[in-house]
């Protein structure tokens, strides 16, 4: 494994943990995307604006990597539409039946050693590899 | 206004190092995540990062009374575990393995305009608003 291999991800990472720190610090908010996006697709009142902010910075920040780093949105992807259809319904139901994602449980709820954080990431990380796993001997119709 | 400018800056942030850290790239996902196979363990250093600053600056943070820009910290205060944080967790892991994307990176990724994260994108807008109709069923059902 060349240096550059766990650098960028070392150094991508510092980045995520100081804006989920800004966030926090200013908004006094949990950086937790998909509870974002969920509350900015069902809102309650008062609380929507800031949500789709964030959303726009997200968005922004994919044509910031166009221009500085194009790799990064380089995507390639392997299987059918079918895959991409079930994939996005599991992850819009399971985050928010979990209250949280990569994010929110992995990153925010680590990081405050929240116990139902770390049961939920060891949980979907489990699931993430074990569906990995299975796609590798049964996925290739899908 | 500030709250918004804050947000928005804090996602833009937020993104570029998802980016950085090839998050946004649905094929390194599933090789970090393919452990019995040719197992890519780069990605775990995202969290290791991610981790070592919000873990330290979280506890920083928390000493003061109050955030800048508002009156009060919105924390969640449950640490009790049940059936729907796991059962969610199990359900977005087996989405999150199948596509190789978790929300913030799908909605960076779909700037590329790449059919994979389109179609990812709309199903999980899609999949967050089946899952308001069944808890409004479960609900209406215990009356």
């Amino acid at each position: 494994m060349d240096l550059n291999q766990f650098l960028l991800p070392l150094i991508g990472g510092a980045i995520i943990g100081f804006s989920a720190s800004l966030l926090l610090l200013m908004n006094g908010r949990i950086f937790g995307i998909s509870g974002i996006l969920g509350g900015a697709l069902i809102p309650s009142k008062g609380d929507a604006a800031w949500r789709f902010a964030a959303l726009a910075g997200f968005l922004a920040a994919g044509f910031l990597l166009t221009l500085i780093y194009p790799e990064a949105l380089a995507v390639k992807a392997e299987g059918t539409v079918w895959r991409y259809v079930a994939a996005g319904v599991l992850v819009g139901f399971g985050t928010q039946l979990g209250s949280g994602c990569t994010s929110g449980h992995g990153v925010c709820g680590i990081s405050r050693l929240s116990p139902r954080s770390i049961a939920a990431t060891l949980t979907f990380m489990t699931a993430g590899a074990a569906t990995v796993a299975l796609m590798r001997v049964f996925g290739g119709a899908l | 206004m500030k709250l918004i400018l804050s947000a928005f800056f804090s996602a833009l942030v937020f993104g570029v190092g998802l980016g950085i850290a090839g998050m946004t790239l649905p094929t390194k996902v599933i090789g970090f995540l393919d452990v019995t196979g040719a197992w890519d363990p780069s990605l775990a250093f995202v969290m290791i990062g991610a981790i070592a600053v919000h873990g330290v600056s979280y506890r920083l943070i928390m000493r003061r009374s109050s955030p800048v820009l508002t009156p009060k910290f919105f924390i969640p205060s449950r640490r009790d575990l049940d059936a729907k944080l796991l059962l969610g967790a199990l359900i977005f892991g087996i989405g999150w393995g199948l596509g190789g994307f978790c929300p913030g990176p799908a909605i960076v990724a779909s700037v590329s305009g790449h059919a994979s994260v389109l179609i990812f994108v709309a199903s999980m807008v899609a999949g967050i608003y089946v899952h308001a109709g069944f808890m409004k069923f479960l609900n209406s059902k215990q009356g």
